[in-house]
């Protein structure tokens, strides 16, 4: 078992996990995933790995509830466990020193955006970071990211916080306020990612994405995470989950997202009925 | 001569509602009166048929003296999973294609006996293991992967008295086992039972543990371990590389089957894992896991399932039994036909698949006469899902990230057929890691193989 050794709600429905796994934790490096499972029922879910501590062999995981299962992983407590976790997963995210790096995060996607951002940072990169969401009070690891970045721009739906407007309307103002970006890192909810690699095409700016294609079993066996990049056919879970994201057809990614939408939606009302029910311990 | 005893099994109608196991096994009385077939020739020509060199005669001998405890200890002496083999062997080419009573009539029916007797030793079991391990040696030995190859290589290590630890990237053991053939054909409890057992000889299985990412072979050998066994399997499905591959309805067996069995999405949403199935299933591909994928989209409530496979009956390579007990469930079979293209609507989902008919020319160089196309005889199969189960190769992930482990041409791990060594000294390796998808007891004998040849290495011969 992988005991939840700390757990707190950083934000409406995003919750943060520090779950023991030290052999996760030993290898676990900057954009690598983990899939973890909840219980004998559950679904196998892949999750980022948003921080990891190697001398305490844990992991950190940060989660939104957007259906059943990630709902029951919101609801797990400090001394709960993961019937498994697996990982770490995927090609870690490629760092190197390239001069000014620009770090998108869309949402819950700060959670993994803050290990990369970290690593460009230490690798001796100029470190901007764009943290969008839909108003202030969504908005989590603000000290985190404001340590390791060299400047932090905020956008929010609303204008409650930063710019009113999106994160595309950031990036656009940092690039035409004469920022030489030579990489842009954009991890998020795949409208987002698209729109911004639509812009920085525009511009010749390399981008990187992290695709959350849906996974079954993240070691490259059921071909179920496939993807199209560049015309080719790529499974994400063990060729990304990064890949250039001027060469991602997103339009396809976002279709295949929705595949079990019909029956994600059932069990997720029938979870909210019965959820309180069996929440009584 | 009389003719083998027939198996009672549930009917078509009956069970293509439900995911029971298809045949009831021998009863006592048909285990004894099928057994009496047997001449207990002393030549022993069966066994020469059997990869782990189960003593044929010897245990079916038990079973005519009605000693079906005995007939258990024959078997488990040499084959760690006989309730298993017992189910999914490819009998009629392994033993039974060498008895002696198949060259006028039809042979002793060798994998029901087995199948009978692991049965009643299940059920009948006493507390005392029915064979047991040598005397511990503590040297410590790895084996990776669950599937029949590493269960074997585990469990023959750990009798000859290893302490040995099986790492395996799943949640859950047993390879194809577990995720690829369904409940109908090999219920997982009797997975669960036979594992059981290998654990009970002392091997320590470990799960999520991804070789090669979680931890490598390297630190094994840092941590203490003599020598390493790769059973990995061929667990990375092949697609068709035509248009449409993409679409959403599109499987690969390998998910579909998995989110089936593993994660058993049959019973959604009592269990989290969905599986979506259409009315009209098309499953691209003639092997076991293509009767597989289409007999559980059948029992998963599509109206019609078809098989569409380029060659003709005979050039199926499933299982005779399978393709049978398809046929009887009614799988539309649509052979010397050949996909081209999967069709989408305008929200991606499928609507159509279009296919070619074939006809058989020249023998190939593989002896079969090659399918070739039939010239203008495109036409659109109306389908809402497929699956592609057209083969597995080599995961590359363990190969990769071991240095030195060398590979052929297709990508399999290159092993001395005669001991299963690999190009790194204490590293063994068998199964489908090394011959390509195969077969179950193909997997078991290159286990077999590799437990032995490390016994060797590491003695020192
Ligand atoms: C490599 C990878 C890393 C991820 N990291 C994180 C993370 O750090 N934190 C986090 O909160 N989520 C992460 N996700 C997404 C997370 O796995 C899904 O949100 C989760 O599986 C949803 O399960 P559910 O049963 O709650 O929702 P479902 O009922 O399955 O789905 C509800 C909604 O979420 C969408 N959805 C389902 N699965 C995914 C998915 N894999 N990716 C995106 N949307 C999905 C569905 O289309 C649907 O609209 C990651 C996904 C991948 C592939
Ligand atoms: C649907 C289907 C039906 C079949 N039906 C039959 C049949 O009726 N009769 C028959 O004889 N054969 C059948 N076969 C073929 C047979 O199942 C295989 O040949 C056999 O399982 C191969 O055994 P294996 O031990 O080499 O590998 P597998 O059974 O594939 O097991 C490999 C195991 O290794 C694990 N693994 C992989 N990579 C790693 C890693 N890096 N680290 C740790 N663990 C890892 C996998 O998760 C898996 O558990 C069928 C195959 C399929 C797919
Ligand atoms: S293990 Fe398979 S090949 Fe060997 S005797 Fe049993 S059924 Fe025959
Ligand atoms: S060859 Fe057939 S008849 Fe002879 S011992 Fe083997 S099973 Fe019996
Ligand atoms: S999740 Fe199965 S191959 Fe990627």
């Amino acid at each position: 078992m992988y005991e939840i050794k700390h757990a707190a709600d950083l934000a409406e429905s995003i919750r943060l996990l520090v779950v023991s796994a030290p052999m996760v934790a030993a290898k676990a490096k900057a954009g690598h995933f983990v899939v973890v499972r909840n219980g004998e029922t559950g679904e196998r879910i892949p999750l980022t790995i948003a921080d990891y501590d190697r001398e305490q062999g844990t992991i950190t995981l940060v989660i939104q509830s957007v259906g059943k299962s990630s709902s029951e992983i919101c609801e797990l407590k400090a001394g709960d466990a993961f019937t498994d976790v697996l990982g770490p997963l995927g090609h870690a995210t490629h760092i190197d020193r390239v001069g000014t790096v620009v770090c998108v995060a869309g949402g819950v996607g700060v959670a993994p955006v803050y290990p990369i951002a970290r690593a460009f940072k230490e690798a001796g990169n100029k470190l901007i970071s764009v943290i969008g969401a839909r108003s202030k009070d969504l908005i989590f690891f603000q000290t985190e990211m404001e340590a390791v970045s060299d400047a932090v721009h905020y956008t929010t739906d609303d204008g409650s916080y930063g710019l009113h407007g999106f994160v595309t309307d950031a990036v656009r103002n940092i690039v035409d306020g004469g920022e030489k970006v030579s990489e842009v890192v954009a991890i998020g909810p795949l409208p987002m990612m698209r729109a911004v690699a639509d812009l920085t095409r525009g511009y010749g700016i390399p981008t990187v994405v992290s695709l959350n294609a849906l996974m079954v079993d993240g070691t490259g066996m059921c071909g179920g995470c496939r993807v199209t990049v560049g015309g080719e056919t790529k499974f994400s879970c063990v060729d990304g989950p990064d890949f250039d994201g001027h060469q991602v057809d997103f339009a396809e990614l976002l279709r295949r997202q929705n595949r079990f939408g019909e029956e994600e939606k059932m069990a997720y009302d029938r979870h909210r009925k019965e959820g309180h029910k069996c929440r009584i311990r | 001569m009389s003719d083998k005893v027939k198996m009672r099994e549930q009917s078509p109608a009956e069970r293509i509602r439900n995911f029971n196991e298809v045949p009831y096994g021998y009863d006592e009385r048909e285990a004894v009166q099928e057994a009496s077939r047997c001449l207990g020739c002393k030549k022993r020509p069966c066994a020469q048929g059997c990869p782990v060199e189960v003593d044929i005669p010897d245990f079916i001998a038990r079973i005519k003296a009605e000693d079906f405890t005995g007939a258990a200890e024959v078997i488990k002496r040499k084959n760690s999973l006989p309730a298993i083999c017992g189910r999914v062997c490819p009998q009629e080419s392994q033993c039974e294609a060498l008895c002696v009573l198949g060259r006028k009539g039809e042979p002793v029916a060798i994998g029901r006996l087995e199948r009978f007797v692991a049965d009643y030793e299940r059920e009948h079991r006493s507390s005392d293991a029915a064979v047991v391990p040598a005397a511990g040696n503590k040297t410590k030995v790895a084996v990776v992967g669950s599937g029949p190859a590493g269960l074997t290589a585990a469990a023959d290590l750990a009798l000859m008295g290893y302490e040995v630890v099986l790492f395996e990237a799943l949640h859950a053991p047993g390879g194809v086992l577990r995720y690829g053939i369904p409940e109908f054909r090999l219920p997982k409890a009797i997975l669960d039972e036979e594992v059981g057992y290998i654990r009970s000889l002392g091997v320590d299985l470990q799960y999520n543990m991804l070789v090669g990412a979680t931890l490598s072979i390297e630190e094994l050998f840092a941590d203490g371990y003599k020598a390493v066994f790769i059973g990995t399997g061929a667990g990375l499905p092949y697609f068709l590389g035509i248009p449409g591959e993409n679409l959403n309805g599109v499987y690969s067996a390998n998910e579909f089957l998995t989110r089936v069995n593993l994660m058993r999405a049959y019973r959604f949403p009592e269990y989290d894992t969905p599986v979506r199935i259409g009315r009209h299933v098309a499953v691209v591909g003639g092997g076991n896991v293509a009767m597989d994928a289409a007999r559980t989209a059948l029992r998963l409530g599509a109206e019609r399932v078809s098989i569409v496979y380029r060659r003709a009956w005979e050039e199926m390579p499933a299982r005779e039994e399978e393709k049978h007990h398809g046929r009887e469930e009614g799988i539309d079979f649509k052979l010397l036909n050949n996909p081209v293209a999967i069709l989408g609507d305008d929200k991606g989902w499928v609507e159509g698949m279009e296919c070619v008919r074939m006809e058989l020319g020249e023998p190939d160089e593989s002896g079969r006469r090659r399918p070739v196309v039939i010239k203008g005889s495109e036409y659109v199969l109306d389908v809402d899902t497929v699956v592609v189960a057209v083969g597995q190769g080599p995961n590359p992930l363990l190969i990769q990230s071991t240095g030195g482990l060398e590979t052929n041409r297709r990508g399999n791990i290159t092993a001395d057929p005669e001991t299963m060594a690999t190009s790194i000294p204490g590293v063994y390796a068998g199964g489908d890691i090394v011959t390509g998808a195969a077969t179950v007891i193909a997997a078991m004998g290159a286990g077999k193989i590799a437990a032995r040849n490390m016994d060797a290495y590491l003695k020192g011969v």
